[in-house]
């Protein structure tokens, strides 16, 4: 894991929001961006990443010996950040955790009309309370339906995975990964964990899928995971396509400066014609 | 000096207007006042208990669906119904179409009114409305957002409404100069008006281009910000029509009854360009569903739907417009006028609740207080309508200098 990578890029203070790859393979001081690498292969269900994730931001701390709750499928929520679902496969049963995504190219973050949810540097998409105005533009955005809303707080707050945001300035990798005890999830920078995941694939064809999600999903995002089974049957959709979500928008917000400033003329040129005759 | 006591006794004529102005006119008791206060009382209860213990409590908001009926009907449908007001300045001042110039004020309060109550309800569904202020005073830039763009239009559409409303503020006050200040104004607030109008109106449809996943196929499309812009003008020219109608009959005191004969010709003029807008939508919205092959999907509820929404409040109306035009019947107008109004409800609330996530095993419906709140913005909006109806020359002709007003306009009496 090159940390030392790392900090460099976190300590890029004030750097404009990289647009993605293309803007990554600078080569003067490269941004990457960081991720997780989750191989359900190796998941156990015991749901240590819950506890900790819920303890390290102060969140409903779940009872982790009581397998009750894997008996449904469950979302991420305002209280808990992150989730294990088992799911009866055609392998057998398989655990998956979920979090947000941290896309390369956030829906939520586009989305966002005061900058409050927002893609650092380093990879995290982070919630910026002083900031947001409560409209959920980012809740009606996100392709994975990742943001949470507290309905029932005077204050409320947007609730998501920020991948540790904090720990990761002090040089730590996220809760959820450093208590994982079967190294189902690996921290580090996106393009070291897609070899690692290749090399997995490569050693054991015959245990994955031939195909690492998140690689290409939504225009590539930081969490990649690894699977025995397809990945519908483990409860990521395949459906979202591989744009990037700001792309959807973009071409009406370029016609924007052009009507901003072509209508006016156009209008007062229509104005100037259709002037009376007897007037004129 | 003179001026100074000028200025003064000015001041107090002002003061001792403002005053006779502020006291009701006409009855107290009539059947919509006897509707609304309840209901407007029992609005701002709601939003008491909506500020103190946050918005799950009044509403049936989810996770699942962030946004609600106060953002489907309040904000997208009401701004799209509140449309015939760039459509009209740009016929009277633009083109200068002097026939429909009886009907600017009347649109121009409709809209701006429209303006600070609906798209007002959105600060109400604002999680953290104390933040609004970050995108407006640059305290946070967020360019790149839609939402960005459409609340900064609104903003600026509203002052340049007010811009051009408020030549009927100067009259109303006696301001001869001032008045003719304001008025000067006029074709730039206009020509600024229209080109925001275009790209809020766009931009409202623009706020769904994200949810793509989330939006049944037949009401998802790329084009939905031009189709949401064509949409907004027969809206608008139906709100027209069915306000027109309306306020024809409870301020029919206000109208010189010589005019009334202008109307219904103005109506013709107007149902007329409806019935072309919504052929280009119709024939629009039939080329996507060509061009995607949702042949396919027709075959269940969803298909049945949307045919129900586009045949039935779509190309009906639009027959029935162009009928009415050819023969002249202004019943079928009226008729038509609702028809499409609906048509434009079941539009916006297809697109943000109703086909939004429309295989949600738990579906989204607005709970009775989010419909209670509505009613309140709806019925607090008719109040200031009819306020400023009563006091200042919006439907009636009222050129001259109104020095001596308080006693020369006796409240009629309203009917609802």
């Amino acid at each position: 894991m090159k940390r030392r990578d790392f900090l460099k890029a976190a300590g890029v203070a004030g750097a404009a929001l990289a647009g993605g790859p293309a803007e990554a393979e600078q080569p003067a001081d490269p941004i990457e961006f960081a991720g997780v690498l989750v191989d359900t292969t190796r998941c156990i269900g015991c749901r240590s990443c819950e506890k900790a994730c819920s303890e390290e931001h102060d969140l409903f701390v779940p009872d982790i010996a009581n397998d009750n709750a894997l008996a449904a499928e469950r979302q991420t929520s305002e209280t808990q950040w992150t989730i294990v679902n088992r799911y009866e496969t055609s392998k057998g049963e398989v655990f998956v955790k979920k979090q947000c995504f941290h896309c390369w190219q956030p829906a939520c973050a586009a989305a966002c009309l005061t900058n409050a949810m927002y893609k650092t540097t380093n990879g995290p998409v982070i919630w910026r309370p002083s900031k947001c105005m409560g409209c959920r533009f980012c809740m009606v955005s996100c392709p994975f339906d990742i943001p949470k809303f507290e309905y029932h707080e005077w204050n409320p707050k947007i609730q998501k995975c920020n991948m540790c945001f904090e720990r990761l300035q002090e040089g730590k990798r996220p809760a959820c990964v450093q208590s994982c005890p079967t190294d189902a999830l690996m921290f580090g920078m996106k393009r070291d964990l897609m070899e690692i995941a290749r090399v997995r694939i490569y050693n054991h064809p015959e245990r994955y899928v031939h195909k690492i999600y998140g690689e290409h999903e939504v225009g590539g995002t930081g969490w990649l995971y690894l699977s025995a089974v397809p990945f519908e049957e483990i409860g990521l959709r395949t459906d979202l396509g591989t744009t990037p979500y700001p792309e959807y928008t973009r071409d009406f917000l370029y016609g924007v400066p052009l009507v901003l400033f072509g209508l006016p003329a156009l209008l007062l040129g229509l104005n100037l014609l259709s002037g009376d005759d007897d007037e004129a | 000096m003179a001026i100074p006591e000028n200025l003064g006794s000015e001041f107090r004529r002002f003061l001792g207007f403002m005053a006779s102005e502020m006291r009701p006119k006409g009855k107290l008791l009539t059947p919509f006042n006897i509707i609304s206060v309840p209901i407007i009382l029992l609005g701002l209860g709601i939003l008491v208990v909506r500020f103190t213990k946050g918005l799950g409590s009044v509403t049936n908001l989810s996770q699942d669906f962030p946004w609600g009926f106060w953002i489907g009907f309040d904000v997208i449908t009401g701004v799209a119904f509140a449309g015939g007001a760039y459509i009209i300045t740009f016929v009277v001042y633009v083109m200068r179409k002097e026939r429909y110039h009886p009907i600017v004020r009347v649109t121009v309060l409709n809209g701006l009114l429209a303006y600070i109550f609906y798209a007002g309800a959105l600060t109400l569904d604002l999680g953290r409305p104390w933040n609004i202020i970050n995108p407006i005073i640059g305290n946070e830039f967020g360019y790149n957002s839609v939402l960005f763009l459409v609340s900064w239009h609104f903003m600026l559409y509203m002052m340049a409404e007010f811009v051009e409303f408020s030549p009927v503020v100067a009259e109303w006050l006696g301001w001869k100069r001032v008045r003719g200040f304001l008025d000067s104004l006029t074709l730039a607030a206009v020509i600024f008006g229209i080109t925001l109008s275009t790209l809020h109106q766009s931009g409202l449809g623009a706020l769904y281009l994200m949810a793509k996943p989330k939006i049944h196929p037949l009401w998802y499309s790329e084009f939905i910000p031009i189709l949401f812009l064509v949409s907004s003008i027969f809206a608008g020219l139906s709100m027209i029509i069915f306000e027109g109608t309306i306020s024809h009959r409870v301020f029919k005191d206000q109208i010189d009854p010589k005019k009334h004969h202008t109307f219904e010709e103005i109506v013709f003029g107007l149902a007329k360009g409806a019935a072309i807008a919504m052929f280009v939508y119709y024939f629009f919205k039939a080329l996507i569903f060509i061009h995607e092959h949702h042949w396919t999907l027709l075959n269940d509820f969803w298909g049945f739907w949307y045919l129900v929404e586009i045949l039935g409040f779509v190309l009906v109306p639009c027959f029935m417009f162009a009928y009415a035009v050819r023969h002249r019947r202004l019943g079928v107008v009226r008729v038509a006028a609702v028809l499409t109004l609906v048509g434009i409800v079941l539009n916006r609330l297809n697109i943000s609740v109703i086909a939004f996530k429309w295989d949600a095993p738990i579906k989204y419906y607005p709970s009775w207080q989010e419909i209670v709140v509505t009613l309140m913005v709806v019925f607090a909006e008719i109040w200031v309508f009819r306020w400023i109806v009563l006091r200042m020359p919006v439907m009636r002709e009222a050129h001259e200098t109104p020095t001596s007003h308080s006693p020369a306009i006796e409240a009629p009496p309203l009917r609802t």
